[in-house]
């Protein structure tokens, strides 16, 4: 069974690249638009990676993975940062957070594809 | 369509919906909105514009985006004061960034004339340095920054060429889903290693902390690779982890910058973390330390030697995991509502829509020919078979409004429009107008709100220019100096109604009259009542060049405001007060699938005409009748003449005019106003029919509109009433 990636993004534009490049890669994709949504399709879902965005309405990214890591049943699923180059802050506060790693945007389809394998058991 | 190309198209639609976002967040700020929430919104819309600009390198758009997104994020951090000043500058970038996505779109992407200004305001405005170059900062690479530091020299033991490397995680490597499994799984990536665990430090099994990190590993790396290969294996671990990483050079022991760059950024955040690197194998080995025999086996494969750590997390942490079953089902039932939003909007080819109403069209058709021919059969109304048709007939229906309502959207799309129009025509004329809009959730056909933005356009141009006073003019009148100019939309029985209102100064009916008469549009005798007056603007021709500014001007008029509303079914009218302002209220059919109308016969044929155009039904009275000549007629109505034309014969049904006494008459009112009455037989009734296109299956026929099918299966023309009235003018004035 492929495995499972969920993509937490607001940005519809950002869905589609991320799908279109995982989807490509053979993972199967579940998407979510802001952190509160995340955390209902993981429930439902029960991805092995995710992949999340920063900035997003009603729970952003770093809340989402707090949120995350705070839950016995998903704190040990490795978590992607989608972040620019230029923000090294927000990817401090990010990792702070308990990101795994992060992507660096706008990313290389090959490179987030690498990153989640890294990552990946 | 190729994904990427499809995708592309996605981040454009995206881009408009931000824009909208964008623009009513800086507006409700203007107004008082001092939610955080609101400027968070705004400064995502332009970081998701932005982004998406990224991956598609539009250059020009991602330096826009990129200042105005700092100044955002400067004003939401409270380094920049929230003024109307400001918000201003915030909308006009507002403006210049949806003219960039614009030109991003069309390909055509160059420099926007007013942008550079814009940029030097924002980075003034939020104390970025305006000579910076952008592409330098904020692209570059942070995380090599050359910096002076006194280092040791490691010593270089002599060996093969190679690196040794020293990994000692620490719990919060683990905490955050990093794997020292997968890290030496990167590492044998890089060449030829050899692992060796380090388990000294693990405690009896009773001590153990499921979180804390008792591991360190020693790998060594033979082959081809080099130090920053092997630094990027662990950049996601840097701080989470002790790391020495030595270069086991050739024998000469050469300098090697890699590695000194390397322990530079190493040592450099080292503060913080204490003791700074841990030897491994150092001192005493723990004795009680039931593992500690593991300590000097080599591992050449890095998979048995973490297995250790993970399942001892797992098994500890096995007392508080029984609280997770029972915690799942509840929360899984929480979740569920919501899990089918993700799924929430489907996008579908508007055709297939369109196919489908077709398609419903036909089966509304179709259910009343069947209804027609039960009746006809003469069965009983409590018979099972009419009774069974009933219910058809209802679920009918519902199948066709919730057919309707796929193509319905609200009218906050074009109504999004108008705040950027409503700055530049006040900017242009130099008034102050505050734009209120209401019931912007109001849904009507797709089609109908693509075409209203033309109207809407110049009525809110007018209402600007021509109705809103001078700030002088509306001090003396004891108003205040910022105009209001209002859009509001809402449902009304079975249509939507769209109100366009100012308070400026109302119709000056006076000098609308003493054009009209000017222009010879009505007699100079004539009396009219205001409402009359006020409607006068409506009239083809009336619009003046001399009075026209080039802002409503633009060689539109109101007339063509009028016809372009007619044309979707709708009507409109002005009510207009002295001093107090005017108000236009155009009312639309909520779908241009179906049609109100009467259903009308002349000459054996049955026909429909649109009630939205008829003002009135009378029986013509022989003495009100006169005849012009030929088979011109004319019928008064209330003292004024209009002219009387025989259904029958515009569209050649028969040859002879049939005898006014015996028919009705329908006073309808045709484009720009003008009046007619429409001789029929008889009326049959009233209902809404579904428009068929004629010329999509025969070809256009003058005087009629459209078809639809009747409950009897017969066919019905749609009358084009304006086409009717503009051809038989023609023949009276040839008759006369």
């Amino acid at each position: 069974m492929s495995m499972t990636v969920l993509t937490v993004d607001d940005s519809r534009t950002m869905r589609e690249m991320l799908r279109l490049a995982l989807a490509d890669a053979g993972f199967r994709v579940v998407q979510a638009e802001d952190g509160l949504h995340g955390l209902e399709v993981l429930q439902a879902e029960k991805p092995q990676v995710i992949v999340t965005d920063i900035n997003m309405p009603r729970m952003d990214g770093f809340g989402f993975i707090e949120e995350v890591r705070g839950d016995q049943r998903y704190r040990a699923i490795p978590i992607l940062v989608l972040t620019t180059e230029s923000d090294a802050e927000k990817k401090n506060r990010a990792r702070m957070a308990g990101a795994t790693g992060w992507i660096v945007k706008p990313f290389n389809p090959d490179k987030l594809v690498d990153a989640i394998r890294r990552v990946a058991a | 369509m190729d994904p990427l190309a499809a995708i592309r198209e996605t981040f454009f639609q995206e881009c408009e919906e931000q824009l909208a976002e964008l623009e009513s967040g800086l507006l409700a700020m203007e107004g008082g909105d001092q939610d955080p929430e609101t400027i968070n919104a705004v400064f995502r819309a332009v970081h998701s514009i932005k982004g998406g600009a990224g991956a598609f390198q539009l250059e020009a758009l991602i330096r826009f985006a990129h200042v105005f997104e700092t100044a955002l994020d400067e004003m939401r951090s409270g380094r920049v004061p929230i003024t109307p000043d400001v918000l201003k500058t915030m909308l006009r970038a507002a403006d210049v960034l949806a003219d960039l996505v614009r030109a991003a779109h069309d390909g055509s992407e160059t420099e926007h004339p007013l942008a550079s200004g814009l940029v030097d305001e924002l980075k003034a405005m939020s104390g970025q340095a305006a000579d910076e170059d952008e592409a330098e900062e904020d692209w570059g690479d942070f995380e090599f920054q050359p910096m002076a530091a006194a280092v040791d020299m490691p010593e270089a033991p002599a060996g093969p060429a190679g690196f040794v490397v020293k990994f000692k995680p620490r719990g919060d490597l683990y905490a955050k889903a990093n794997e020292a499994a997968l890290l030496l799984r990167e590492l044998a990536r890089l060449g030829q290693t050899v692992v060796e665990l380090d388990a000294h430090e693990v405690p009896p099994l009773t001590e153990i902390d499921p979180e804390a990190a008792y591991l360190a590993w020693t790998i060594t790396i033979s082959g081809d690779t080099d130090e920053i290969a092997i630094r990027e294996v662990f950049e996601w671990v840097d701080g989470d982890c002790e790391l020495e990483i030595t270069k086991q050079g050739p024998a000469d022991g050469g300098f090697d910058m890699a590695s000194l760059l390397a322990r530079v950024q190493d040592e450099a955040p080292a503060e913080d973390e204490g003791p700074a690197v841990v030897p491994a194998n150092a001192g005493e080995v723990d004795v009680a330390s039931l593992i500690a025999n593991l300590s000097p086996a080599a591992a050449p494969e890095p998979e048995p030697a973490p297995a250790i750590a993970p399942p001892t997390l797992s098994v500890v942490a096995s007392a508080p995991a029984p609280a997770a079953p029972d915690a799942a089902p509840e929360a899984q039932a929480a979740g569920g509502p919501r899990k089918s939003e993700a799924g929430a909007t489907i996008r579908v080819d508007l055709d297939r829509v369109d196919r489908l109403i077709d398609l419903v069209g036909e089966l509304v058709i179709n259910q009343a020919v069947l209804a027609q021919r039960v009746m006809e059969a003469g069965l009983a109304r409590a018979s099972a078979v009419a009774m069974g048709l009933d219910e058809l007939e209802q679920l009918t229906r519902e199948i066709q409004d919730s057919v309707m309502a796929i193509r319905a959207q609200p009218v906050k799309s074009v109504f999004q429009r108008m705040p950027r129009l409503v700055r530049e025509v006040a900017a242009m004329t130099g008034k102050p107008v505050r734009l209120v809009t209401e019931g912007e959730g109001t849904e009507v056909d797709k089609t109908v709100i693509e075409r209203l933005a033309d109207p809407l356009t110049h009525m809110i141009r007018n209402a600007i220019d021509h109705g809103l006073e001078s700030p002088e003019k509306r001090a003396a009148a004891g108003k205040p100096a910022e105009g209001v100019v209002k859009l509001a939309a809402f449902h009304r029985s079975g249509r939507i109604v769209i109100e366009v209102s100012d308070d400026g100064g109302g119709i000056n009916r006076e000098r609308v009259k003493g054009i009209a008469i000017e222009k010879g549009l009505v007699a100079a005798e004539a009396t009219l009542s205001d409402e009359e007056i006020d409607n006068l603007i409506f009239m083809p021709g009336f619009s003046t060049a001399a009075e026209v500014s080039d802002i409503s001007g633009r060689g539109v008029g109101m007339d063509v405001v009028r016809r372009s509303i007619q044309a979707l079914g709708g009507r409109i009218n002005i009510v207009s007060k002295p001093g107090k302002g005017s108000t236009f209220t155009m009312s639309l059919p909520l779908t241009l699938a179906v049609l109100d109308g009467m259903v009308v016969s002349a000459h054996g044929q049955t026909l429909v005409a649109p009630i939205t155009a008829i003002v009135e039904t009378l029986q013509p009275k022989a003495e009100d009748v006169h005849s012009l000549g030929g088979h011109a007629r004319v019928i008064s109505i209330r003292g004024g003449f209009v002219p009387l034309i025989d259904v029958g014969m515009a569209l050649g049904y028969r040859r002879d005019p049939l005898e006014a006494t015996q028919g009705v008459a329908l006073l309808i009112e045709g484009e720009g106003g003008s009046r007619a009455a429409l001789l029929v037989d008889a009326i049959q009734g009233q209902r809404q029919v579904v428009i068929k296109s004629l010329e999509a299956n025969y070809r256009q026929v003058p005087g009629v509109a459209a078809a639809t099918i009747l409950g009897d299966g017969r066919v019905a023309l749609i009358l084009d009433i304006d086409t009717i009235v503009t051809v038989s003018r023609g023949d009276m004035r040839k008759a006369s």
